[in-house]
């Protein structure tokens, strides 16, 4: 243990504390900017380059950045003398006399950490003017937008692009006040090889990155009197959106979310959860077939769009490995448009699809050309959790006070297995209960699959399945995932099947979630309501919903059936490495 | 991307640099050592280059583009057989070399960064090349000259000329 005083207070802590984790320790807080702590999924961005935590440490002639300085035995730190408060206010006087005044327009209004903290030092002045950035906006993406002009130079973006999710697509461009994040030669976003996972959305502190925002095309066909208006909803968004209503963490608002939707006016509400559960019926054929017939193992899931992405540019000659199957929005989306469209005597052409999900990466999925088929798309609108909250405040619906709804059928049923796919091993243990009694002809009694959870980012665990070991591996944040697919290309992997989700977390984790700010609680707590309202459903294997049972004997057939090909499954195309 | 790079006419280039490469023992720590070799065998780092290196190195392209357009060494324009790095550094400049940039422009009858039409000659100004005892300097491919005066601008140019056979 280091001895250390700070503000004359003694303290110890132990070897490896930065000053700003020790000044915690002591109710101080110093405040920081480019700083982002998420330790438990492996980044810590430590830049220091906005210099808005400096202190003075007794013997050194210039200040210190308190998030990358190590205390040491004996040190005197102050956070509190003019020079230190000059300095950050200095500091962040200086971003903002290089940052375009928009605050009242901005897509991050009342979400920007830079505003937040101009508000904390209580900065009523700037006493700088100078050149200011001027870059163009890269809107090329379906996903995304890059502003670089409101990039404060934090590199949380960079770190997460290289070092958790290992594409590399952002990194620091040329030098001095010319410097921007961008990808390599000034390519549009669109023509490199992002996955589009939007965890640079989820880190940046300011609207430099943010979301392709497409609620105005949701307003548009809501108040188009000859479209059939469908929105469907992803499991992770229920335990989320309510943090967007002053709702705690982790609270469930499947009801209120429903209610909400109707309250919009959309013609008809479906469950992504039922997509899900025909992912589980058609994912566990899949593996069944593939161990019965010696075909290739291990499988990967394949609900992932930035995970499906990822693979076709990092791994192209890996094609073979994962499910076909397409993701839950884009099978929901295929039987709104053929089995519900039939059911209702619609041309699908007049039906419109609103996908409202966790995830960034899902409106490039949508826009797939190998997606569309009989010139529509089977899904038409994605908008997050994020936009529809922002829909939700627009139309002036009291989220919090609303009664609890239910989802339309043919496609609002769902069961605990499809809940769980909105955390990392969820889709893994959905597919082991179904697997589990299509293999054995038994019934599974206890569905909880407790060694398959958690939030580790490389999990792994045997399922004693008959007289068969069932070995399983998980992963999330796609650097984990390189690990497990290097094993794969080396033959050295040792798994059955294998899950993997881009983000960290997974779904619960997306780049369309509320903002989570660095605070790793809110993703626990959004983690352990998925498997709450796993454990209140009355069914919790995908194959006993009645509603499944009932599209296959009516209209697809049997699980891998030649319909079920040509409508729930996909193919992967080899893309370019840039 | 900018311009295409004809990769069939660089064969034998290419084959030298991936030797080059296939030394390196660390290859995430050795992209300044590769692209310094790509720019003295190639003379500049046109984007497929730099994404060849990206990819025989296994570093993101984004990475080595950061490199690249980070150090004023690295160029990514064609540039002429003669480089004429103009040193700016504070000992030059206050020796007068902005009088012997003015004579080279004046003499070549292109501004800094340009080429000459026939190839021959670019004019790129550097910070301090660090000799600063031989001010003011001028640096022409490796060779250095130092107290340059604007007489002997015409004089350094017919060197060039003589030794290239023109």
């Amino acid at each position: 243990m280091l001895n250390i005083f700070i503000n004359g207070k003694a303290l110890q802590v132990p070897k490896g504390t930065t000053v700003l984790e020790a000044s915690r320790e002591v109710n101080l807080k110093i405040p920081t900017l480019c700083h982002l702590n998420l330790k438990e999924f492996g980044i810590v961005n430590q830049s220091a380059s906005c210099r808005v935590c400096m202190v003075e440490v007794e013997g050194r002639p210039a200040l210190v950045p308190s998030c990358s300085e190590l205390c040491t035995e004996g040190m005197i730190i102050r956070t509190d003398t003019m020079r230190a408060i000059t300095a950050r206010r200095t500091a962040v006087e200086l971003l903002l006399s290089n940052h375009p005044f928009e605050c009242l327009t901005c897509a991050k209004n009342l979400e920007c950490e830079l505003q937040a903290l101009a508000q904390e030092l209580g900065i009523r002045e700037i006493h700088y003017t100078g050149e200011k950035m001027n870059y163009p906006i890269d809107d090329s993406s379906y996903s995304l937008i890059k502003d670089p002009n409101k990039c404060i130079m934090c590199r949380r973006c960079e770190t997460m692009c290289n070092d958790v999710q290992t594409c590399g697509i952002l990194s620091a461009v040329n030098r001095g006040f010319d410097v921007f994040v961008g990808p390599a030669f000034h390519l549009d976003m669109v023509d490199t090889s992002c996955t589009f996972c939007g965890q640079c959305v989820a880190v940046c502190p300011t609207a430099a990155l943010t979301e392709m925002n497409h609620t105005g095309k949701v307003w548009t066909a809501l108040n188009n009197p000859k479209k059939h208006v469908v929105v469907q909803v992803a499991p992770a968004v229920r335990v989320a959106i309510g943090e967007m209503f002053d709702m705690d963490p982790g609270t469930i608002t499947t009801g209120k979310l429903v209610s909400a939707l109707r309250a919009l006016d959309f013609d008809a509400i479906f469950d992504t959860d039922f997509g899900a559960d025909l992912t589980i019926m058609e994912e566990a054929s899949e593996l069944i077939h593939r161990i019965q017939n010696g075909g290739r193992l291990p499988m990967l899931t394949s609900c992932c769009p930035a995970w499906v992405k990822f693979f076709e540019h990092q791994f192209p000659d890996l094609l073979d490995i994962p499910s076909t199957c397409k993701s839950p929005q884009i099978m929901l989306g295929s039987m709104i448009k053929t089995y519900y469209a039939q059911k209702i005597n619609k041309d699908p052409k007049d039906i419109v699809v609103v996908s409202v999900m966790p995830c960034l990466a899902k409106k490039a999925e949508a826009a797939r050309p190998e997606l569309t088929k009989d010139e529509h798309s089977d899904v038409d609108i994605v908008i997050t959790t994020r936009e529809l909250a922002q829909m939700l405040k627009i139309a002036g619906i009291d989220f919090a006070g609303l009664p609890n709804g239910h989802f339309d059928q043919l496609l609002g049923e769902s069961t605990g297995a499809s809940v769980i796919f909105g955390t990392t091993g969820g889709v893994i243990e959905a597919a082991v209960r179904t697997a589990y009694e299509w293999i054995t002809n038994e019934t599974l009694e206890k569905v909880d699959f407790v060694q398959l959870r958690g939030l580790e980012g490389i999990r792994s665990a045997t399922v004693k399945v008959g007289d068969m070991n069932l070995r399983i591996g998980i992963a999330h944040g796609l650097g984990n995932a390189r690990k497990l697919l290097n094993d794969i290309r080396d033959g050295i992997s040792q798994y059955d099947a294998i899950e993997i989700m881009a983000c960290p977390g997974g779904c619960i984790g997306g780049g369309g979630q509320p903002y989570h700010h660095g605070d790793m609680d809110i993703i626990k707590q959004r983690q352990l309501a998925i498997y709450q309202e796993d454990q209140g459903k009355v069914l919790r294997k995908s194959h006993e919903n009645p509603y499944i049972k009932q599209i296959y004997d009516e209209f697809l057939g049997a699980p891998n059936s030649h319909k079920a090909h040509e409508l729930l499954h996909t193919h992967y195309i080899p893309k370019e490495r840039i | 991307m900018s311009e295409v790079f004809e990769f069939d006419k660089a064969t034998e280039k290419l084959k030298l640099l991936d030797a080059f490469i296939e030394t390196q023992s660390a290859k995430d720590e050795a992209v300044i050592s590769v692209l310094h070799k790509a720019q003295s065998l190639f003379g500049y780092l046109p984007s497929e280059l730099q994404l060849h290196v990206a990819r025989k190195l296994d570093v993101p392209a984004a990475k080595v583009y950061g490199v690249v357009s980070f150090y004023s060494f690295f160029t990514q324009e064609k540039r002429g057989d003669y480089t004429i790095n103009i040193c700016m550094g504070t000992a030059c400049f206050v020796k007068g070399i902005d009088k012997v940039m003015t004579e080279f422009s004046n003499q070549l009858g292109i501004k800094n960064k340009e080429t000459t039409a026939d190839g021959l000659f670019t004019l790129n100004d550097v910070r301090c090349i660090g000799a600063c005892g031989l001010a003011p300097v001028v640096m022409i491919n490796d060779k250095v000259y130092g107290h340059v005066k604007a007489e002997d601008v015409g004089q350094i140019i017919m060197d060039c000329k003589e030794q290239k056979g023109v």
